[in-house]
């Protein structure tokens, strides 16, 4: 982390990554970068980062950035002029919509845009184009939150507020990798466990950073969460700990729900049996549930990304609303937000089953916004969620898609048939601000350059409810422009203009706010009329502020529903029966396994952003698979090795991780990984396209997959100035690296290729050279002016030291003899370089430099805190800490 | 009564031997040393620093007059031994004199080889291997005269050095396609050829000398292939031959050198011959590391000890022409070894390792020769090498870091 000069102009934003929505200060240095740190005043965060926003500063390059408008010509892209552009969008949509009915068009958006672009998207497409198919990668995320909480509170409210998690006295954490998903966050909830004696609870299939936290662990069996809770349910009701005035008053249904909750895990002996958890385990949760009644229960996409992903959130949610533990300090259910702006998202209706404002498509709602919009064409029922909108690319029914700030070509389930559907479209138009991905090189037929983040300006809303600015602080590059005013600008081109006539982020901002209060009266919980008359300067100077804010308010609410006001007709929240747990595949001989997806502690989504930054790319540069050793061991699968992962949809080649952190007969692989960074490590071409009835969101955790190893002659790396692929490396990963490029990889070609390819690059140049044939090693260097040009290291084994090392002395310039002389070596000349694996990302802290530290006494976390700072910034890396601590301890007692 | 002990021969393998006697046995025996050159023993290895001007002769004298007096030495030098009478165990000197011995010693070491190449006599033919060659050398650098250098192993490599760093233009013809090919490879060879190349010597590969031309004087040399270059001074570099004919025509067994037993003992009882002089086991040693083993070891016997020489793992390691050298056993890789190699020519570097069956049988280093003495010891140890293989070659620092 940065230490930010206070008497530079700091320009207070949000961080781009997760929906803890932290505030960030940022100091440009005038010349294209900017230091960082976390926002003391910001009230999420209170002046911390996790490692990814400590690293910000490292993405900010416009290297691969797209810097002006493209159009395809042939098989390439060429550069356009705005206005070509531009008409070429605006005539393509005017066309298709003419010919094949607005129902041809499609939107697919992001939770990475910012509330403002969100809106102006939503309303150009929904009011003015008369489509309803706009959806959003939030729907692979939180969809089913949504629906849960509409189902539920008859609104997509999140009742709490970050406080409850500070004033709980159990915080139950579900499906929720909190220590490396929301690090902030999490650090809050350990602080109020060693401060206030919190317990926390982990419900996840894999013992993660977060389990090894707990007072209390339950390896839950994918896809046993309703069962849990279901129990839970009857346990509350049959020990009495229920709040039975609150269901009285408050509730509906309540009874059929403990009725179907008695079917499915009528005793805590069932519960074990249904979840794969232990009796004894089971019990000591629902005695703790029952005995603390402030509990929050935080959830995220182990619940989410489940085709019961809405009966999961519900089943939650009836346990708090039958205690009444909602809408109090320190008691509610609280969905963790996976992006930045997936509320924002949501507020502005920027999905296929809502329309605006938190308004749906009843005649009532739809009038409403069609008045208010002035918009007669708009689209009158709900559109195509996510995996249905890409079905019907594929049949061909939607034909023209503009995609805007994500990456649905490896994000999506099934995703190589969602890159082919892609392919088919009559106009695919892509805003992003990157020039090269794996859905734009699906066949993109246009390219706008959008702003990144540091260069746009608006707002976005955190999993609280909290609208933060998000400001700009660099120059905007090249000729790239907001996404609210590229849609503008298309519209306008459609005709739309008057409806379109923004000028800045504030006034698309102001319209939105006017909306979210047009003719509410409070029926609507999403109202944030107190924001409808912000000047330019106010909207500029906007604190953080929660939702709702009405009219006259000058601040926000912190809590919903303690005392009941839910948004359902009869303002009574709603139990609903669930349907029997059961996932909707079955393991087969050929697919015995369950495939769990998710994501890595120092990255995010595809990595255009924290891929470019050399510490982030520290921690886990290869992507992996999980697996526990009593599976690993008979498929001949070792730590380290290589295997081919697939299921019905497709495969990866993976190196692999034996852990017994991984459940037996489960796999567990990180998403992060694209064509653009990696070869066959696409894993969103592996999962299941199957969703949830309710929010159609997809079961990203349990597809039937099988596992087979893969042997390489040889692994290695290659660092570059330049960018290298050679076409001999059967498996190759970008790396981040400062001042060049790195490729971690694995051959089957015969070590005389290496040499022949490294002669290829080599000429007469500078070169020094290490071979040991035997042993199957063969190592390179070019040098230019005493700078490491290009290091290909080839071996049979994993060099992740070596690779450490030679990146070291990349990164530094111009070496001197001893340090030229240890390149090779696969060693740090210095010891100071070769730090192992970083494990504080924040302060680049490495294994070995920790194990040193522990050997040299510092037996606690706080000890080596104190030596090395690793620990002490976001926490993230606490228990691994914790871990290695112990690993030395049990080492001492041997 | 101390035992009369008489060395012929007042070079390295004579002082080591003293000084050897006198750490175990002070005053067992009463030594006379008889040395050829008029002055005291000194490092012949460094005659090439002499002739480069980086050190004079008395700074590589090996050891003053006082420690040879200490220990009770009788020093003739400038005296030539002329025949040994076995029978009467005497020796002769050319002056006349002779001096009787109870045990004698041969330490004649070798000479180096005058080609037999028409002109070979001129006047300005010279060679590189004593006192009074660097005497002569120098003069003739210090007129910045032309110098061809025929040879292109050590020796002669250290003369080129010497006599260029002295002023003299100097060319070295070797009649191989590489330098130092008994020590070098191929790699190695070639590098320390660029390194010398770049401190300004000529070097001709696959050219054999055929002849010397001058009237009195040396003018020039004719190659093989036709070409003439001219030289105002010629110095031979092309090989040593031991001395021994003394001992020969004492009736001591002789072949390429003067044969000689495990304990250093030759065919006669109390005559013994050790370093540049002796074959051991069929083979006559060219380097000083040799001669100091066999002198241990006879120090030993005459002190009736019981330690035997079985050869030595033949290395060099030198300061060639300004470039560490190092090259010891096994170096080309005979069939069944493995190599491990690393060159770095921009930073004139290049090193290799022999490993066969897990130990590491040769070794060559140019440029760095740090590892050395760790690659000997490794392969006169022959302990398994197996975990420092991946290390070995970048040298101990890294591979105890590694261990550490």
């Amino acid at each position: 982390m940065q230490r930010v000069d206070p008497r530079s102009a700091s320009v207070a934003t949000i961080c781009p990554y997760c929906g803890v929505g932290c505030g960030v200060l940022a100091t440009p240095d005038g010349c294209g970068g900017a230091a960082v740190a976390g926002d003391p005043a910001h009230p999420a965060n209170q002046g911390r980062l996790c490692s990814k926003g400590s690293a910000l500063h490292e993405t900010l390059s416009l290297d691969d950035r797209l810097l002006h408008p493209m159009l395809r010509a042939g098989d390439g892209l060429r550069r356009a002029t705005w206005d070509a552009a531009l008409d070429h969008v605006a005539q393509g949509f005017a066309r298709i919509t003419e010919t094949h009915g607005p129902q041809a068009v499609a939107f697919y958006l992001s939770g990475q845009l910012l509330t403002e672009d969100y809106y102006a998207a939503n309303k150009l497409i929904k009011g003015f184009i008369g489509s309803p198919h706009v959806d959003t990668n939030s729907r692979l995320c939180m969809a089913s939150t949504v629906a849960g909480h509409k189902r539920a509170l008859g609104a997509d409210v999140v009742p709490g507020c970050y406080e409850d998690l500070d004033c709980a006295d159990l915080i139950v954490l579900v499906g929720s990798n909190a220590a490396w998903c929301h690090p902030i966050l999490f650090q809050r909830m350990l602080r109020n466990k060693q401060e206030r004696g919190a317990k926390i609870v982990v419900i996840d299939p894999r013992r993660t950073a977060t389990a090894e936290e707990a007072d209390l662990f339950l390896p839950i069996a994918p896809g046993g969460d309703v069962a849990l809770f279901c129990g839970l349910l009857v346990h509350l009701v049959a020990n009495g700990a229920t709040c039975d005035d609150y269901i009285a008053q408050h509730t509906e249904g309540f009874a059929q729900a403990l009725d179907a909750a008695r079917e499915i895990a009528p005793t805590i002996a069932a519960t074990a049996t249904a979840t794969g958890l232990r009796e004894v385990d089971v019990a000591a949760f629902f005695e703790l549930f029952a005995t603390t009644p402030k509990t929050v229960t935080a959830f995220s996409q182990g619940v989410n990304q489940s085709a019961q992903g809405t009966d999961k959130v519900d089943a939650i949610i009836h346990c708090h609303l039958a205690t009444g533990r909602i809408g109090a300090p320190g008691a509610a259910p609280f969905s963790l937000t996976g992006q930045p702006n997936a509320m924002g998202g949501r507020e502005v209706g920027g999905l296929a089953n809502q329309l605006a404002a938190h308004m749906g498509f009843s005649s009532k709602e739809v009038d409403r916004v069609r008045r208010f919009w002035n918009a007669p064409r708009i689209a009158a029922h709900e559109g195509l969620k996510a995996v249905q909108m890409f079905e019907a690319i594929a049949r061909g029914e939607i034909k023209a898609l503009w995609v805007m700030g994500t990456n649905p070509a490896v994000s999506l389930p099934r995703a190589d048939d969602a890159r082919a559907a892609l392919a088919k479209l009559d106009l695919f138009v892509v805003s992003d601000n990157v020039s090269s991905n794996d859905t734009i090189n699906a066949g993109a037929h246009v390219l706008l350059p959008a702003q990144a983040w540091g260069e746009k300006s608006g707002t976005v809303t955190n999993s609280e409810r909290r609208i933060s600015r998000q400001r700009a602080f660099l120059p905007s590059p090249g000729e790239a422009k907001p996404d609210w005013r590229i849609v503008s600008d298309v519209a306008t081109r459609m005709g739309f203009g008057d409806a379109f006539r923004f000028r800045s982020a504030a006034d698309v901002f102001r319209e939105h706010a006017v909306l979210s209060a047009f003719e509410n009266d409070g029926a609507r919980s999403f109202d944030i009329g107190g924001l409808a008359t912000l000047s330019d300067e106010a909207y500029d100077a906007l604190h953080p502020t929660l939702w709702p804010i009405r009219a006259g308010e000058t601040q926000g609410r912190e809590r919903f529903f303690g005392e009941g006001g839910f948004f359902t007709a009869n303002g009574k929240a709603r139990f609903v029966a669930p349907e029997p747990p059961s996932l909707k595949t079955a393991t087969t001989t050929a697919f015995p396994f369950r495939l769990n997806t998710g994501r890595i502690r120092d990255q995010w989504h595809t990595m255009t952003r924290t891929g470019k930054s050399p510490r982030l790319a520290r921690h886990s540069p290869f992507p992996f698979v999980e697996i526990h050793p009593a599976d690993a061991a008979p498929l001949g699968l070792v730590d380290n090795g290589f295997a081919c992962v697939s299921t019905r949809h497709g495969e990866c080649l993976l190196a692999v991780s034996v852990t017994d952190r991984q459940r037996r007969g489960q796999l567990f692989a990180p998403i992060h990984w694209s064509d653009e960074t990696s070869s066959f490590a696409r894993v969103g071409s592996l999962v299941a396209a199957i969703v949830d009835p309710h929010s159609g969101q997809p079961e990203a955790k349990a597809t039937p997959a099988r596992i087979d190893a893969v042997a390489f002659k040889s692994r290695g790396f290659l660092l570059s100035r330049a960018p290298l692929r050679p076409t001999i490396a059967a498996l190759g990963t970008k790396v981040a690296v400062a001042g060049g490029h790195g490729l971690l990889f694995a051959s089957d070609a015969a070590l005389a290729s290496w040499r022949d390819y490294a002669a290829s690059l080599g000429g007469e140049a500078d070169i020094a050279e290490y071979l040991d044939e035997a042993r199957g090693l063969y190592r390179v260097a070019r040098f230019r002016e005493q700078r490491v040009d290009f290091c290909l290291f080839v071996g049979r084994e994993d060099a992740r030291g070596a690779f450490d090392a030679a990146t070291a002395l990349f990164e530094t310039g111009q070496l001197g003899v001893e340090q030229r002389k240890a390149l090779l070596s696969g060693r740090s000349p210095d010891g100071a370089a070769q730090d192992g694996p970083i494990v504080c990302a924040c302060f680049g802290v490495g294994a070995r430099a920790i194990d040193t530290a522990i050997t040299n006494g510092a037996r606690s976390v706080a000890a080596i805190g104190e030596t090395l700072r690793a620990g002490t910034n976001c926490g993230s890396c606490i228990p691994e800490l914790k871990r290695a601590i112990a690993a030395a301890r049990a080492c001492c007692e041997e | 009564m101390s035992e009369p002990l008489v060395i012929i021969g007042n070079g390295m393998a004579a002082a080591r031997l003293v000084d050897e006697l006198s750490k175990r046995a002070l005053g067992r025996y009463a030594i006379a040393v008889i040395g050829e050159e008029p002055r005291l023993a000194y490092n012949r290895v460094q005659l090439s620093s002499v002739l480069a001007g980086d050190a004079d002769m008395a700074e590589i004298e090996l050891r003053p007059a006082s420690w040879w007096r200490d220990r009770g030495v009788t020093l003739l030098y400038g005296a030539k031994a002329r025949a040994i009478d076995v029978a009467t165990k005497r020796v002769s000197l050319e002056n006349g004199e002779n001096i009787g011995f109870s045990k004698l010693v041969l330490a004649t070491g070798s000479r180096a080889l005058r080609l037999p190449l028409p002109g070979a006599q001129l006047s300005g033919v010279h060679v590189f291997r004593d006192g009074a060659d660097v005497d002569a050398l120098k003069r003739l650098a210090a007129q910045r005269k032309k110098i061809i250098v025929i040879g292109g192993g050590l020796l002669g490599l250290e003369a080129a050095y010497g006599l260029a760093k002295s002023g003299a233009d100097v060319t070295l013809a070797h009649v191989t396609d590489r330098l130092m090919e008994r020590q070098l490879d191929k790699e190695a060879a070639e590098l320390l050829k660029l390194l010398i190349a770049s401190r300004g010597i000529e070097i001709l590969l696959e050219a054999r000398t055929t002849g010397i031309i001058g009237d009195e004087c040396v003018r020039a040399i004719e190659l093989a292939d036709g070409r003439r270059l001219a030289a105002d001074g010629i110095v031979f570099a092309a090989g040593i031959a031991p001395n021994m004919e003394l001992a020969r025509d004492a009736g001591v067994s002789t072949q390429r050198g003067i044969i000689i037993d495990d304990h250093m003992q030759t065919n006669i009882d109390d005559i013994f011959a050790l370093g540049e002089c002796a074959e051991h086991r069929d083979v006559c040693y060219g380097l000083v590391e040799p001669a100091y083993e066999q002198a241990r070891v006879l120090a030993a016997r005459l002190c009736g000890e019981s330690d035997i020489y079985e050869g030595s793992v033949v290395s060099t390691n030198l300061k060639v022409s300004g470039v560490n050298v190092f090259s010891a056993g096994d170096f080309m890789g005979s069939d069944g070894a493995e190599t491990i190699s690393w060159r770095d020519f921009g930073l004139g570097l290049y090193k290799k390792l022999v490993i066969k069956n897990g130990r590491l049988t040769g070794a060559v280093l140019i440029g760095d020769t740090s590892a050395a003495l760790w690659c000997l010891e490794l392969i006169r140890s022959r302990a398994d090498a197996t975990q420092w293989r991946d290390a070995l070659i970048f040298g101990r620092s890294l591979c105890e870091r590694k261990a550490a």
